[in-house]
């Protein structure tokens, strides 16, 4: 077993370098008007999603993100947040996933998933800058430039472009997230960075779905040289559409023998009273990977679960 | 019965009745959607690779594998006969199945026969095995480059680089995994 000093001496700059992009996200946040808040990490009712299954803590669960307590924040009158904060989720080990890993999420009342997705391209630009990095990095041999305007691609589009099927017989096969990983997003973000927009209405989870285009969520993943390191949307304001998308998700997850989630009811209650807004969350620990030129996410953190 | 959770590099499973090796694995899950695990795997019949993406309700029968010790008897028009020194119980391995063992197949050997079902599928040698060289130019004098080798043949007609002070006779101990020559035997 290697011991720590090995361990952790090669990871020296990388954790400086963590360091300096977190303490640049603050400062960036901070200059554009936003309050720091912290919500709590043990919570009674996480938001039940079809794939993400949260752990367990006494008779609560360690929150899988903070996106439920911010948003009653919003309604209740902070207009822009930000929160820096660990998040947890079961079974989720890989080059790219711990179970315990660091979010960043921000709320903008009065914004929608476009402003949402130029704020989060000046944000990158700017930690990048503050931080001394140039304005590209490289990942897999590919040199990825910074310089906006960012590409930017519907998921219909992305599909015709580059998967073998289209997005409908991939949903009716049920395919839709094996495409995804195999045929899409290594193609993504590849000379520069890439939202990929308008996701199936049936991924829309706590978005809203497009006035003009019901089909679609105004949902948005963003993508640096096939890495995912965002998911944003416009929020939901329908809190009746929300408990049906909530039922629906914990029918799913009651078929999987998932845990049974009490309803966050005072989310749900929120819900009529927020306004119009855009709310984004990124992975703090692969955003550093990325510009640490790091293959795996054990690289960006002192300790690996498997190192306790 | 494996879960999906419980692949990983290295694991042996059963799919479409073929014994595969899991040779890569990755886990991925992309925005809000469903875990699945990337495998690359292995043929161990064949040796045909393909990658597969699973996902986590997918199921895995474990192959049943299982190792046998047994001596090398004879070869008898390109096959190769193993003995169960206990049950007397007799094997054979195609080429193919011997692949780079045939190297180190000497006689009487004992090597462990890899087993698929209870049929014989591969064979993997000892580590170390010791093989009598059988041609070798002779050492010139004054050939005295420290690290020098020069190729020669050993007695299962495998030919292997060795520095240049072994002679014509004499044995040599070979790791089978490299395939490379470790020192001489004396006596």
């Amino acid at each position: 077993m290697p011991d720590d000093s090995f361990m952790l001496a090669r990871k020296r700059s990388n954790l400086q370098l963590r360091a300096r992009l977190i303490q640049n996200i603050r400062l960036f946040f901070i200059a554009n008007n936003f309050l720091e808040v912290e919500t709590p990490i043990r919570v009674p009712a996480p938001a039940p999603e079809e794939h993400i299954e949260a752990l367990t803590a006494g008779d609560w669960f360690l929150q899988t993100s903070p996106e439920l307590c911010l948003k009653r924040m919003l309604a209740a009158g902070y207009p822009r947040l930000f929160q820096i904060e660990k998040c947890f989720r079961a079974g989720e080990r890989g080059a790219l996933h711990l179970p315990e890993f660091t979010m960043l999420e921000w709320y903008v009342a009065g914004f929608d998933y476009q402003q949402l997705m130029a704020q989060c391209e000046e944000m990158i630009v700017s930690v990048a800058a503050a931080a001394g990095m140039d304005n590209s990095v490289e990942r897999q041999g590919q040199k990825i430039n910074f310089a906006p305007p960012w590409e930017m691609i519907t998921v219909h589009e992305a599909f015709k472009k580059h998967a073998p099927l289209t997005t409908e017989d991939a949903l009716a096969q049920d395919r839709f997230d094996e495409i995804m990983v195999e045929f899409i997003e290594p193609r993504l973000g590849q000379k520069k960075p890439t939202f990929l927009y308008d996701y199936p209405a049936k991924f829309a989870s706590l978005a809203k779905l497009k006035h003009s285009d019901p089909s679609v969520a105004e949902r948005f993943e963003l993508y640096i040289g096939g890495l995912e390191l965002a998911n944003g949307f416009s929020e939901l304001t329908d809190a009746t559409q929300q408990r049906r998308r909530f039922a629906e998700a914990a029918k799913i997850r009651a078929a999987k023998g998932w845990a049974d989630y009490p309803l966050p009811e005072k989310f749900l209650h929120a819900l009529e009273s927020l306004p119009n807004s855009a709310g984004i969350a990124l992975g703090i620990d692969r955003l550093v990977m990325l510009f640490a030129g790091a293959a795996s996410i054990d690289d960006v953190i002192a300790f690996p679960p498997e190192a306790l | 019965m494996y879960t999906a959770s419980d692949l990983k590099k290295g694991l042996r499973i059963k799919l479409d009745n073929d014994p595969y090796v899991i040779t890569e694995f990755n886990f991925v899950k992309p925005g809000k959607g469903q875990a699945l695990y990337r495998c690359k795997l292995k043929n161990m019949l064949n040796g045909n690779q393909f990658e597969r993406t699973f996902r986590s309700v997918d199921v895995f029968e474990p192959a049943d594998l299982r190792e046998k010790k047994m001596q090398y008897l004879y070869r008898e028009e390109g096959k190769y006969c193993f003995m169960d020194n206990e049950t007397y119980e007799q094997i054979y391995l195609t080429d193919e199945q011997m692949d780079e063992a045939k190297n180190f197949l000497i006689d009487n050997i004992e090597a462990e026969i890899l087993l698929f079902e209870d049929r014989p599928i591969g064979i993997s040698m000892p580590n170390f095995v010791e093989l009598i060289v059988t041609e070798a130019e002779p050492w010139a004098k004054g050939d005295t480059v420290s690290g020098a080798t020069k190729p020669v043949k050993v007695q299962t007609g495998y030919t292997i680089q060795v520095p240049t002070f072994i002679n014509e006779g004499e044995k040599i101990r070979v790791d089978t995994r490299t395939g490379e020559y470790l020192t001489r035997v004396k006596g």
